[in-house]
């Protein structure tokens, strides 16, 4: 269990929106009744038209800590009812509604010190826009100075598709350091040592830490990929009870 | 406190009154897990009621034997969704009920890999819940709960809890998984029980 923050509904405010990918948009919204959230946790979105219809969404939030400023990034679901309004109509100074911080499972929170314990380290698998709550989970962790080992294994289509690419960057640079392992499925950048392919079991066990290692392990992405992901984990040894998963859209 | 946001107009013409508050239709069936799916086989199946007064179970073919129901119900995913009119099939758990003796007013139901909700036994009896292993005219798949999964359809989705093990009454209501984890301990989607 993590520290328990009052979910309720709050007004948000844009403060600034720009292209993340070629169907992505990072929203920056300003929260100022927003208690802090913890890394990996999501809040739910909620639009009123003028006749009274709303359409409420869940989104992961791609920041964690105690600020007031919160940041979405959404990827458009083409026919989509809301995230088409999110990628392609809100702009700055636009206001919409917030409940949350939601969830208290799918979130990494720096572990209390515990003398002589070895931290168990930590492993995120992401699958396209899935990288968003890992990604707040890899900053929260360099931000904490916390030592524990972090790996992060990325799936994406194409170099242009990377969410959060120059922060993650940084990332790999910091102390302490993420370590970085792009999968591209596509279409690789062109210095690029493998060919674009899936995520399969070999590149799963070449790129994630042993499960004799004991991480924790974070796999968020679409359906199809996390049970195949979270299948292969588990084949491997890791514990299911030390695999944590989202999966959005159906099977 | 709810107000306009600036250019967002509906889209989907008539409201369907069939969905609760803060849903929207899916025809498509999403999947939300919280951890790896197990892989139960129906032989080795088993479901299993454990009451102050002892356990009671029954294997693939002794539940069945019990006799299934064909039901036509909506369900209501807590994270917005709703599907209209979905076929299963199932045993209702009133069945079930009919060799347990129990003085308690709430089961937590646990499934194959760990995962538990919470309910009340008034809310599994009179024709409101089923174990079912069947959905969409085919058998469960695994992500989606298969071998068979407890069915209360009246109560968000997380309540119908996956990979169906058994259920443990308790004298009084306790939280789950997903009831420690942030949602509600109820979880009417007529009343938007969804959160804390």
């Amino acid at each position: 269990m993590t520290s328990r923050r009052p979910a309720t509904w709050h007004v948000a405010t844009v403060v600034d929106s720009r292209n993340e990918t070629p169907t992505a948009r990072r929203i920056e919204l300003d929260v100022p009744t927003w208690p802090g959230n913890d890394a990996g946790s999501h809040v739910d979105v909620r639009l009123t038209a003028p006749d009274g219809y709303q359409a409420t969404r869940s989104y992961s939030i791609g920041s964690a800590g105690e600020g007031t400023r919160i940041v979405l990034a959404v990827d458009e679901v083409p026919e989509g009812e809301v995230s088409p309004f999110l990628v392609h109509e809100l702009r700055a100074g636009d206001q919409l509604e917030l409940h949350g911080p939601l969830g208290a499972f799918f979130v990494w929170t720096p572990p209390p010190p515990a003398p002589g314990e070895t931290p168990r380290p930590v492993q995120l698998i992401a699958g396209g826009s899935g990288v968003v709550p890992l990604y707040a989970m890899a900053a929260a962790h360099a931000e904490s100075g916390d030592a524990t080992q972090f790996r992060l294994l990325y799936s994406v289509r194409t170099p242009e598709d990377v969410f959060f690419r120059d922060e993650l960057t940084a990332l790999t640079v910091a102390e302490p350091a993420l370590r970085l392992d792009i999968v591209y499925t596509r279409r690789a950048p062109p210095d690029w040592p493998t060919p674009p392919a899936r995520v399969t079991r070999d590149r799963l066990q070449a790129a994630a830490l042993p499960a004799a290692s004991r991480p924790r392990v974070y796999v968020c992405g679409p359906t199809p990929f996390v049970e195949a992901v979270a299948g292969w984990l588990i084949d491997a040894g890791h514990r299911p009870g030390d695999v944590r998963t989202e999966r959005f859209g159906g099977s | 406190m709810s107000f306009i946001t600036r250019g967002f107009s509906s889209r989907r013409g008539e409201r369907d009154p069939r969905l609760p508050p803060g849903q929207s239709l899916v025809t498509d069936w999403p999947v939300l897990s919280a951890g790896p799916t197990p892989e139960v086989d129906p032989a080795d199946w088993e479901f299993v009621v454990r009451t102050e007064n002892g356990a009671h179970s029954w294997n693939w073919d002794e539940l069945h034997a019990l006799g299934v129901e064909d039901i036509i119900t909506d369900i209501h995913c807590v994270t917005h969704w709703t599907k209209l009119e979905m076929p299963w099939r199932g045993v209702p758990l009133d069945k079930i009920w009919e060799s347990v003796e129990t003085e308690h007013d709430y089961v937590m139901a646990h499934s194959y890999g760990g995962y538990t909700t919470n309910v009340p036994v008034e809310h599994l009896l009179d024709g409101k819940s089923w174990i079912a292993f069947e959905a969409d005219g085919a058998p469960l798949d695994p992500e989606h709960g298969g071998p068979a999964r407890l069915l209360v359809p009246h109560l968000y989705f997380w309540k119908s809890a996956k990979w169906i093990r058994g259920l443990v009454t308790m004298p009084s209501d306790e939280a789950g998984f997903w009831e420690q984890n942030g949602y509600h301990l109820r979880g009417d989607p007529w009343l938007e029980e969804r959160y804390w």
